[in-house]
């Protein structure tokens, strides 16, 4: 195990290329697979290891997530890393076809998801790759708060029989875990409560919703956070509690708004007949530039400010 | 000698039968089957299932076996009837193609047919599949080999490129691509949809070992097979020169024959000319 100090205050990629090597040590079953990006993705530590177990495909995402599919058939575990754009738009065919179709336990850790190559600009932005995932019979998705999780998370998927689909930030998350506690695939952890609101997040979203509920108690708002960290398969008990425990909802995701988390909370609301006040915050569908990470999050309101701001605003409208 | 005249001519006889199948299964499926790759495959399925792959269909999942990956998922009805013969299903299955709750429909299914590595049907997915089995089987140093068939229409997906690359890249000479090369796509033939001449050259600048063969004649393909070059770490690929159709005399080298369903008229002279071939078969 890794002392949980060292996974405080880093990236989920970084918390997640810890890991992977730590497990790879102790099981020679686990592969490792990248486009060409084995340091963005944080393969340097598993390299270093069993440099025999990771697996170069250069530039051509279609290839390795075939292979993936062949080593898992033949007894590995496969971990196929690349960027989320590239995990979730170049290779989707291969990962629904190839590894999804045919139940196979491939873990997908893409990396840089959401605007986290924020210079990158819509290239390079993952805005949709939730949306693809969640809708591939079979597939677990799972989009880490911070390294700390991230660690919990990578080892959980370690047991699955099936496919997985892990969204890694490039940006270091706001730290929302400082105790290691075992991950549990399917259940949302409820960090804060709050009569007013529930802030439903994933990812880094929900150390922002975080700081985003702090700012709104000098509104006299009470404002609740889950974390959200299984998109699929979702929480269906855990939303419909936070539908109980407060007057509003909103999801916050940098995904579009369209077929991410808010689409999947706003899919138990509504099947359950549950009438409230919910908003779904995210790109609103559209593509989006580049700047500093710290500028995007301000630009799109997906920082505390542009949180609490946007909450504002909603719940002046009910 | 006189053992090796009666496998080449039993091998013959198969590739015969499984060509009475594919156009059997035309005549009787509504739906109509991908007749054209499947007629022109019938001499490599005999080969492969007959005499070169060591799979065991009391076993199919035994871990020393061979494993075949058949790419082009839509000559399923060509697999499904070697497979049949060999023993993986029953040969009534054959009866059952396409129909509500039958293993056998026109792509591969893994879930439906025992024996089947991995479901295919969508092209340019079966070579990368390949490509990993085979880095598996390297790092295991296990002794079982990886077969991959694939068309030549199929090559226009990039992704056979990524992984012919890699192939070579990783030295995996435990890898046999057989080479479907009957010149013809379902839009037309491939020199004209989309040209891959000087294709054996092309095959061979990606680093891969190249070995071409009449596809129909069971002797070469056993001698293809048998072609081991040791100590040589390239891929191998045998290009299987071979005719779309193959057996049919009105299919063969046409773009429709890609898919059809045959009149009953049409499929009795179809079976009246491999009834022939087959009395010829010595």
């Amino acid at each position: 195990m890794i002392d949980t100090e060292k996974l405080i205050g880093i990236s989920s990629r970084d918390a997640f290329g810890l890991t992977l090597a730590d497990l790879a040590q102790n099981d020679p079953r686990i592969v490792a697979l990248t486009a060409d990006l084995a340091a963005s993705v944080r393969l340097a530590d598993m390299i270093k290891i069993a440099p025999e177990r990771v697996f170069n495909f250069g530039i051509a995402e279609q290839d390795m997530m075939g292979a993936a599919a062949g080593l898992a058939l033949s007894g590995k575990i496969p971990f196929v890393t690349t960027f989320a754009v590239f995990a979730s738009l170049r290779a989707a065919e291969q990962a629904r076809t190839d590894i999804a179709y045919n139940s196979l336990p491939v873990r997908i850790c893409a990396s840089h998801g959401g605007f986290g190559l924020a210079v990158g600009g819509a290239t390079h932005h993952a805005l949709e790759d939730i949306a693809i995932y969640r809708n591939m019979p079979g597939m677990t998705v799972i989009v880490p708060a911070d390294g700390v999780e991230a660690s919990a998370a990578v080892r959980a998927v370690m047991d699955l029989p099936g496919p997985s689909y892990i969204r890694l930030s490039r940006p270091t998350e706001p730290t929302v875990y400082t105790t290691y506690e075992p991950f549990a695939i399917g259940k949302a952890r409820r960090v804060t409560t709050g009569k007013d609101l529930t802030f439903i997040a994933y990812g880094g979203s929900v150390g922002y919703s975080l700081n985003a509920a702090e700012l709104l108690k000098a509104d006299g708002i009470h404002a609740g956070v889950v974390d959200m960290a299984t998109i699929k398969p979702l929480d269906i008990d855990a939303v419909l509690e936070a539908a109980k425990n407060s007057s509003a909802i909103m999801t916050v995701e940098e995904h579009n708004i369209i077929g991410g988390l808010g689409t999947a909370v706003a899919e138990v609301l509504a099947e359950a007949g549950v009438a409230i006040p919910f908003k779904r915050h995210g790109i609103y569908d559209h593509f989006t530039t580049a700047a500093p990470y710290p500028e995007l999050l301000a630009l799109y309101k997906m920082d505390a400010n542009g949180i609490a701001g946007t909450a504002r605003e909603f719940l002046k409208k009910h | 000698m006189a053992e090796d005249d009666k496998r080449i001519r039993d091998l013959r006889l198969m590739a015969n039968t499984i060509r009475v199948d594919i156009v059997t299964t035309a005549r009787d499926c509504a739906e109509g089957v991908h007749a054209g790759g499947s007629l022109s495959l019938a001499e490599v399925l005999s080969v492969l299932f007959f005499s070169e792959l060591k799979v065991n269909p009391k076993d199919p999942k035994d871990p020393n076996r061979d494993r075949l990956v058949l790419s082009k998922g839509h000559a399923n009805i060509g697999l499904s009837s070697a497979m049949a013969h060999r023993g993986f299903f029953s040969v009534d299955e054959l009866k059952r193609f396409d129909q509500l709750g039958a293993p056998l429909s026109m792509h591969v299914d893994m879930h439906r047919m025992p024996g089947v590595e991995i479901s295919s049907g969508s092209l340019g997915h079966g070579l990368p599949v390949a490509v990993g089995m085979a880095l598996a089987g390297k790092l295991d140093k296990a002794p079982w080999r990886v077969f991959a068939i694939v068309s030549d229409g199929e090559i226009m997906e990039g992704s056979c490129w990524e992984a012919m690359m890699a192939a070579a890249h990783y030295k995996l000479n435990n890898l046999t691509m057989v080479m479907d090369r009957n010149r013809f796509c379902l839009d037309g033939p491939t020199e004209t949809i989309m040209s891959l001449e000087p294709f054996e050259d092309k095959l061979r600048a990606f680093g891969w070992r190249v070995i071409s063969v009449d596809g129909h004649d069971v002797v070469a393909l056993l001698k293809a097979f048998a072609d081991k070059a040791p100590g040589d770490d390239r891929p191998r690929v045998i290009v299987c020169n071979t005719v779309k159709g193959k057996g049919v005399s009105f299919l063969e080298n046409t773009a429709g024959a890609h898919f059809t369903q045959l009149k009953p008229d049409k499929a009795a002279i179809a079976l009246e000319e491999l009834a022939a071939a087959r009395a010829a078969i010595k």
